[in-house]
């Protein structure tokens, strides 16, 4: 009897405290987005999609994370591939390229905000080198599309590593005999990448995509250093709407789109790199 | 065409030296086996062939071109893996069909190549699986498949059968010889287990501390070991050594009994005789026997002579004892002589 109890007391804890901290809140938001004083209602979806932040939150967030993740698999696949034949160094390597990884979203921001900002290391540099006269405004209101580019290229330099990371782990696992049978079958590099660890390499890149997709509809910190509110982000305009606009049922609205958006590219990433149960390792 | 030459390659791992300059010509179509126990060298020297390794020094020739600067792809080999390297992401189709496609061979080429070479490791029935629904027979028909599929000149074999159990093993031998002998390819097969050499080569070069030892037919490895590492590596039970001494000029007493020998300036050399060579008779080397296993075409004795372990392969019929004393006599032109220092066979004139 003892035997059988056992593992469900030791996973009580656990359980306890994620309905505590985890389902409770999220049932209590999920309530505030769909109520109005005790009763049913959508009203509080409608003030977010007629506001017309809404749509410019969005299409920045979905673009955002369009231009950031791919990127950042190719290039954790190539940083990836690079590390996994290194002999000597690899960990020193391995361990520079994921100090961004101990940086705080909101410290990452405000590093590139010191290079990008008016009196910055950017026209410093350009100055110095004669390239300008004067201080150029790089992140100004109008300037949408260099926002754009600062938040993706902050957010690249921030969070590539944690695909490295899990790439990584994923390609020491591929037996060596593999790619030894590859090149005697006449493989070269390139076709060793795409023919075996490509799809060798499967469930990491699954999980990576997961966890990198979901992570990028997050974006705030780095929205928010780098843009202030003059690039609307999901994100930002949940935490306008709980604190500047003190409506917390749109707040909690906003937060459930965000988890829709992330439990459907989470299916969709798990649906289309399945790995059939015959073709497993 | 496509013999292969090896010259004077070397291999070192650090300090560690896994081959010492290695010489060995294999012919056109002809199948090599590397024997040896683990740690000789011999998948090493495969790796150096197949070019996985590269030689610290030395020359890798195949069929007339020099090839040991170049990668794996552009030597005209074939390889099956000791762990087979069945990918597994692809079907069984896929997996032979593997080095056909980066040939970039026309669709309906690889089509009839898959199928034959499947039809001819009767795996037919099995092209649309994949690996992981594969028994390890299977896959190592598909890693032999994929390897003959490829038309190669050279065949490589990394101790194919060894993850095999012990029935499926003999009758994977049997297959092999019989479909590699119709490929018409030159076959490099490195193994540890010298029945399978044996059985499977036409000539052995057997390995030891990263060299070769020798390289005979199988036959002349057996009757005439060049070194005693040969002898007692070869045949089981292995080869019996006793120490030799001096009587006068060509003739050498071994446990009291003197027998006609080489001519060497020793005192003492090793006398050796394999355990099948010996007969129960009136005079000959005094034995105490051991331990008695009949094997039912044969009894297997082991014995005490002098304090020296050995053993005698007899007739069914013999009846024997712990404790008796038997003479065996040897068949006299089976007898081998070695040098003790040197190792080296000792030739009689």
């Amino acid at each position: 009897m003892q035997q059988r109890t056992l593992p469900y007391l030791l996973l009580l804890p656990a359980t306890l405290f994620l309905c505590v901290f985890f389902i409770y809140p999220f049932l209590l938001v999920a309530w505030q987005a769909v109520s109005q004083d005790g009763a049913l209602t959508l009203e509080h979806f409608r003030t977010m999609a007629g506001h017309w932040k809404f749509s410019t939150a969005f299409w920045n967030t979905m673009l955002l994370a369009l231009a950031v993740v791919p990127v950042q698999l190719a290039l954790a696949l190539f940083m990836a591939a690079l590390v996994t034949r290194m002999g000597a160094g690899r960990d020193v390597i391995l361990y520079i390229w994921t100090i961004p990884l101990g940086i705080s979203d909101l410290a990452a921001g405000i590093i590139w905000l010191a290079i990008f900002e008016q009196t910055g290391f950017l026209n410093s540099i350009l100055s110095s080198l004669g390239v300008i006269d004067q201080p150029v405004t790089w992140l100004g209101y109008q300037d949408k599309a260099t926002i754009f580019l600062a938040v993706v290229l902050a957010e690249l330099w921030r969070a590539t590593a944690i695909v490295l990371v899990i790439l990584v782990a994923g390609m020491g696992l591929i037996p060596k005999e593999y790619y030894e049978a590859a090149e005697v079958f006449g493989a070269g590099p390139w076709k060793r990448f795409v023919r075996i660890t490509l799809p060798l390499l499967r469930p990491s890149i699954q999980t990576a995509l997961i966890l990198r997709t979901i992570l990028a509809f997050e974006v705030f910190a780095v929205v928010a250093a780098l843009g202030g509110t003059n690039l609307p982000v999901l994100m930002g305009e949940t935490y306008q709407w709980q604190f500047a606009l003190q409506d917390r049922h749109v707040a909690a609205a906003y937060a459930l789109v965000i988890l829709a958006i992330s439990i459907a590219f989470t299916l969709v990433f798990l649906r289309t790199l399945r790995v059939p149960k015959e073709a497993q390792v | 065409m496509a013999e292969i030459s090896i010259r004077n390659v070397a291999k070192q791992f650090g300090d560690f030296t896994a081959l010492h300059s290695v010489d060995l010509t294999v012919a056109d179509r002809e199948f090599m086996v590397l024997l040896g126990a683990s740690g000789c060298g011999k998948t090493t020297l495969l790796r150096i062939i197949a070019g996985l390794e590269t030689p610290s020094q030395g020359e890798v020739w195949i069929g007339g071109r020099r090839v040991d600067h170049l990668p794996p792809r552009q030597r005209g080999i074939a390889m099956v893996f000791q762990n087979y390297a069945v990918f597994p992401h692809l079907t069984v189709f896929e997996n032979i069909a593997f080095g056909l496609r980066m040939q970039k061979l026309p669709q309906a080429e690889i089509d009839r190549r898959v199928t034959r070479t499947a039809e001819l490791m009767h795996i037919g029935q099995l092209l649309k699986r994949y690996s992981g629904q594969l028994s390890g027979g299977q896959r190592q028909r598909v890693a032999v498949a994929r390897a003959l599929a490829m038309e190669p000149d050279v065949i490589l074999m990394d101790e194919p059968l060894s993850n095999l159990d012990a029935l499926l093993r003999l009758e994977m031998r049997a297959e092999l010889k019989g479909v590699l002998a119709e490929s018409k390819t030159t076959t490099i097969y490195v193994t540890h287990d010298q029945v399978e050499a044996m059985s499977l080569a036409d000539r052995i070069a057997v390995m030891d501390k990263g060299l070769i030892v020798q390289a005979e037919r199988p036959i002349e490895v057996y009757r005439n070991p060049a070194a005693r590492f040969v002898g007692s590596f070869i045949g089981n039970p292995p080869m019996n050594f006793l120490p030799a001494r001096k009587a006068d000029n060509g003739s050498w007493r071994v446990a009291g009994i003197t027998f006609k020998g080489p001519k060497a300036e020793r005192e003492e050399i090793a006398f050796a005789i394999r355990p099948e060579d010996l007969s129960h008779a009136e005079s000959g080397l005094p034995a105490e026997v051991r331990v008695v296993e009949p094997l039912g075409p044969h009894v297997l004795v082991t014995c005490d002579v002098e304090g020296h372990l050995f053993r005698a392969v007899l007739e069914s019929d013999i009846v024997l004892s712990r404790g008796d004393i038997v003479k065996l006599a040897p068949t006299p032109d089976r007898i081998r002589w070695f040098d003790p220092e040197t190792e080296q066979s000792l030739q009689v004139h």
